[in-house]
């Protein structure tokens, strides 16, 4: 029964690819192509948690395509992690299409090819879905393909000077980036004849240790440029911002996870060991701080986003080079709770701009007066992305502390300290933009959008009761018509003069819901933060372990050998964390029981 | 394993000839950059096939090595297909820049340019504060008078708005309506609203624009609205 959910893992690629045609007819019919989009979505979603509660006790299953055995066909892979990223991603997509389905309906004016918007946008999660279901590394390098040409197309909506200027640069550098992991792959390919992964992760270690250094190092550049890690991070902050909204939110919660994925991946399958580790330390170190640094410095909020977006993949850095237990699990932990927050505080942005015509901390204020909801919305993911006790980014973090006071070398406790200050200067960022933008009076703003200042007005007129009422909306249609026809340029059309009080109008519906959706979906992940840290803690296990990931592909004659070379993770020297001695004890001790429950489970798994 | 000599040169002139372009700032060089960069990278990976050898099909009572791997001949027409319709997507943005801007050139980012210019000195959040014991200060013995951001209008008494100006200068300003109730707050918005306009933060993208009008009617951009820059 399990298996014959399993075996339908490839629906996962397929179905968003088939929605995608449907959706491509049905270009001239809006509202059958939302529908189409969202009804697909939905369905992936749905395959995706009964593959992931199919995972959940057993661990790794594959599926060969066609039927071909492993070191020869197409392999799809799904462990718990893979499993755990693909219900993550499903859901954040599903959030920020509906948001952006509503967004199209309200923006109707703009203009701008909205029928291209939702076929695009399936691929994009075809790719994303394959990407963390391949089992080859070449299936890998076709998932990130089909998810960056889909993106190349998002970036460059509409195709305004602003955004072909970021899309070039964007292309450019995530093609070079292509290029290195194919290079990578020939290299790979040349020097064992295989791109299954599980079984590269046996013959690679039979290789010169040398000719493995180079293919793992161009393997993390690759990788390291899609995650955007601090010295190949430069083009995010570049060309993230200009996008749409819910574009730069799905970019920003997935696009670089898919890096972090494939980082992980490489490090746990194919080069396990700790050959890079204090190289990926550095990097991890320098991402976090140079990356907030940069968002200390911005006034926009959606580049202010994308710094910090960049400062803590650095974060996920950080758990991957400890290479202990303790550290992949927070790492993942920390990976599924950063896509859900990103993602949530972008749209909470789209939300701001929508409503007070700027996004610019500089040019806003009062935002909490106009609409409190979109405070809130706000707050709780800005707080949950600083760290803050009782959310679930302090818990990743803390796990991830947790990891660094464990492994006790001096550069561990470097990024402890890194990542304490990293977490204060988030929380500083936030509340910069926090302060800025909601709690000053508008009266401070020095030039605030005319769409801000008419939304205050209606506010006040709202509150003070109805006397106000048919002065404010005389002030309204007058206002702004002064205002504007001074600025008009010859450019702008008439139409906006005439119907200045549109102009006012809150976000729709279908935008704010999803935004609570995604909110209260990141505070669930602090509620259930107890299961969910020890599902991460068994697919840490796992991925270090690495044979119930080559015995579910090759069998267990080669999990054997890939365990022979490594030997168990006691013998290398990794930490299982069933002592449970340190941190938070409820926490500890749920950890604790799943670690003891769940060796024995793979140890069976390497058994039959 | 052998290697064909010839193409391994190939290969790395057009690695080396393509890296050179790719550090150009002209769009259309990049272009041929990503060609070239990308069929190197082909000729790779069918260099890392080894020897060539039968053709993949297979016959009765041939040796297993004959034949040539079709494996890597399978991924080079892949990372063909891809490079091809990534080369298709370029050469839409080049032409949709050059329509836009006249340019053929990669832009500088003027956001980029504006947090590079911003000075480091905030009046709002690092100016240094006098310190005022008395807790009933008239208003012109206030110390901190000057960063209290022009939110002083008050309608009754007619102060003075005093706004602080990133630049360190304070600008005052007198508001002639400031005794009718209720206007003072939007009337102050007038002038800055003239200032700094609507549209205007799309920055250069207006050129552009006049000059595609005059070119040709139906190049003015679809997607593009004033109020995109916001």
């Amino acid at each position: 029964m399990d298996l014959d959910i399993v075996s339908l893992a490839p629906l996962a690629v397929l179905l968003p690819i088939l929605g995608a045609a449907l959706a491509f007819v049905l270009v001239r019919r809006p509202k059958a192509q939302i529908a189409t989009t969202v009804t697909t979505i939905t369905l992936t979603l749905l395959l995706e948690c009964l593959l992931l509660a199919a995972t959940w006790d057993t661990g790794a299953v594959a599926v060969f395509i066609g039927g071909w055995e492993a070191p020869w066909g197409i392999t799809m892979v799904v462990d718990r992690f893979s499993a755990l990223m693909l219900v993550v991603s499903s859901a954040i997509v599903l959030a920020v299409l509906i948001y952006a389905s509503a967004q199209g309906i309200t923006d109707q004016d703009q203009g701008g090819p909205v029928s291209i918007f939702h076929p695009t946008f399936l691929i994009l999660v075809a790719g994303v879905s394959n990407a963390f279901l391949a089992g080859d590394l070449f299936n890998l390098y076709v998932g990130f393909e089909i998810l960056l040409t889909a993106s190349y197309v998002l970036l460059t909506l509409g195709g305004t000077g602003p955004r072909v200027r970021a899309g070039v640069t964007y292309v450019v550098v995530s093609v070079i980036s292509s290029v290195l992991f194919l290079i990578a792959i020939a290299m790979i390919y040349g020097a064992t004849g295989t791109i299954n992964m599980a079984d590269l992760a046996v013959k690679l270690a039979e290789l010169d240790p040398d000719v493995q250094m180079v293919l793992h190092v161009m393997l993390l550049v690759g990788f390291g440029i899609k995650a955007a890690v601090f010295p190949l991070s430069f083009w995010l902050p570049d060309s993230y911002p200009t996008a749409p909204a819910p574009v730069t939110a799905v970019f920003a919660g997935l696009l670089t996870k898919v890096g972090v994925y494939a980082i992980i991946r490489t490090e746990t399958l194919l080069f396990p060991g700790d050959r890079v580790n204090s190289l990926l330390l550095w990097v991890a170190l320098l991402t976090m701080i140079v990356g907030i640094l940069g968002a200390l410095a911005q006034n926009d909020i959606k580049r202010v986003l994308s710094f910090t977006l960049v400062s803590h993949i650095g974060y996920m850095i950080f758990g991957v080079a400890m290479a202990s237990v303790l550290g992949l699990g927070a790492t993942v932990f920390y990976v599924v709770h950063h896509i859900t927050v990103q993602t949530g505080l972008f749209l909470v942005t789209g939300l701001i701009e929508q409503r007070a015509g700027s996004a610019n901390i500089d040019r806003l204020g009062g935002m909490a007066k106009i609409s409190p909801l979109i405070a809130i919305l706000f707050f709780i993911p800005a707080m949950n992305l600083g760290g803050i006790p009782p959310f679930s980014g302090f818990l990743a973090k803390i796990g991830l502390v947790q990891a660094g006071v464990g492994a006790d070398h001096g550069m561990a406790w470097a990024l402890v300290a890194a990542s304490v200050v990293t977490s204060l200067l988030t929380l500083l960022v936030m509340v910069r933009v926090w302060t800025r933008s909601f709690w000053r009076r508008v009266e401070d703003v020095e030039h605030p959008p005319a769409k801000l200042v008419l939304a205050l007005e209606e506010t006040e007129a709202r509150r003070t009761g109805r006397d106000a009422r048919p002065v404010a909306i005389e002030t309204q249609t007058k206002t702004p018509t002064r205002a504007d026809t001074k600025v008009l340029t010859k450019t702008q059309t008439k139409t906006q003069i005439k119907t200045p009080t549109k102009i006012a109008k809150g976000p729709a519906r279908g935008m704010v819901y999803p935004t609570i959706g995604l909110v209260a979906f990141g505070l669930a992940f602090t509620v259930f933060a107890g299961p969910l840290y020890a599902f991460s803690d068994r697919a840490a296990t796992d991925m270090l372990l690495r044979t119930p990931y080559i015995d579910a592909v090759l069998g267990p004659e080669a999990a054997a050998q890939a365990e022979q070379d490594l030997g168990g993770l006691e013998e290398r020297g990794i930490r299982v964390p069933d002592q449970g001695n340190s941190g938070p004890g409820e926490l500890d001790s749920i950890r604790g029981d799943s670690e003891g429950h769940d060796v024995g489970d793979s140890t069976e798994g390497g058994q039959p | 394993m052998s290697v064909n000599i010839v193409l391994l040169l190939v290969m790395g002139v057009m690695y080396a000839v393509s890296i050179y372009l790719l550090l150009e700032r002209t769009l259309t060089r990049v272009l041929l950059g990503l060609v070239l960069i990308t069929n190197a990278t082909n000729l790779l990976i069918l260099t890392m096939a080894g020897a060539p050898g039968q053709a993949p099909l297979v016959e009765d009572g041939v040796d297993p090595s004959a034949y040539t791997d079709p494996l890597p001949q399978a991924m080079t027409l892949t990372s063909i297909v891809i490079s091809f319709a990534i080369t298709a997507f370029m050469l839409g943005m080049i032409y949709r820049s050059w329509k836009l801007g006249r340019r053929d050139e990669v832009l500088v980012d003027t956001e980029d340019v504006k947090v590079a210019e911003q000075s480091s000195f905030d009046a709002e959040e690092d100016a240094e504060l006098l310190e005022e014991p008395s807790e009933f200060l008239e208003e012109n013995e206030d110390p901190n008078a000057d960063y209290e951001h022009a939110t002083a209008i008050n309608p009754s008494t007619g102060a003075l708005a005093v706004r602080h100006r990133a630049d360190g200068t304070v600008k005052v300003k007198t508001d002639a309506n400031r005794h009718l109730p209720g206007s003072g707050r939007r009337s102050r918005h007038e002038p800055e609203e003239g200032e700094h306009p609507v549209g205007s933060l799309g920055h250069d993208d207006h050129l552009p624009d006049e000059d595609e009008r005059s070119g040709s009617p139906r190049s003015r951009p679809r997607g593009r609205d004033p109020k995109d820059g916001e």
